[in-house]
């Protein structure tokens, strides 16, 4: 019974595992899109911030995504 | 012994060793992406501020000062004066008979005053070895991400003023 479970883990750890690597993609981009926005607004372009908070904003939305998938995908295998 | 605590039923103060150490400082894959969200949720309030100050900074007014007399300066030779504020230091150097440039003394790297080095031609940075370009304050070397701010200077007669700034973008390197 407990062999047969394994495989079904093993889905649901690299589903999450693979979901926690897209969420550190994500906060690179989220840190060099901060870093560029910064200093380009110290450079004194202001145009940058608008389009930057709002990929910004999306980008944090996505990870919040992903981290309620791992919450499913963990709260799903471990009542199985 | 191991210091992971084995699943167990008993409660935890009926073990003969109660502590697990590596037990405190292991973190779950679930806590590892809380972490992970909290970061990004941090680099998006980043974000907003820097939005936030765009909005609420206003544009500079430059005031029209008279900053030195045009003899006052030998070629080759600086003046340090204030401009916008008296806080801002910027440098006047003559570089040629006729030839005055002015730029703000702060490094765009680290903020340390960048003085005119007359042995090479350019502005240097002592604190981390950036230098800048005399004639349009370009990044020539070192970490400083941009060029410096030149101030617009104006000659009438015998007297230099500084009307505006001009806040260069481009971190070109010369």
């Amino acid at each position: 019974m407990a062999e047969a479970r394994q495989p079904e883990q093993r889905k649901g750890l690299t589903a999450i595992d693979a979901a926690m690597a897209l969420i550190v993609v994500l906060l690179l981009v989220q840190i060099w899109l901060l870093t560029t926005t910064l200093e380009t607004f110290l450079a004194g372009y202001k145009e940058t911030a608008l389009p930057a908070a709002i990929v910004s904003g999306l980008i944090f939305a996505a990870c919040i995504g992903l981290y309620l998938f791992i919450e499913r995908i963990d709260v799903e295998r471990r009542q199985r | 012994m191991s210091p992971f605590r084995r699943p167990s039923a008993e409660p935890l103060w009926r073990d003969e060793f109660s502590v697990f150490s590596d037990d405190e400082r292991y973190v779950s894959r679930r806590q590892f992406a809380k972490f992970l969200v909290l970061a990004s949720l941090g680099m998006f309030v980043g974000n907003l501020w820097i939005l936030v100050r765009s909005w609420f900074t206003r544009q500079p007014v430059y005031p029209t000062i008279i900053i030195a007399r045009a003899d006052e300066i030998p070629v080759g030779g600086v003046k340090v004066f204030a401009y916008p504020r008296p806080n801002d230091q910027c440098i006047l150097v003559r570089t040629a008979t006729a030839e005055y440039v002015a730029y703000s003394q702060k490094c765009t790297h680290l903020s340390c005053a960048v003085f005119y080095s007359a042995q090479h031609g350019r502005l240097e940075c002592p604190c981390h070895n950036g230098a800048f370009s005399v004639h349009d304050g370009s990044v020539l070397q070192g970490p400083p991400p941009r060029a410096l701010p030149r101030v617009v200077l104006e000659r009438r007669g015998d007297q230099l003023l500084a009307v505006g700034m001009h806040i260069q973008a481009e971190g070109q390197r010369g």
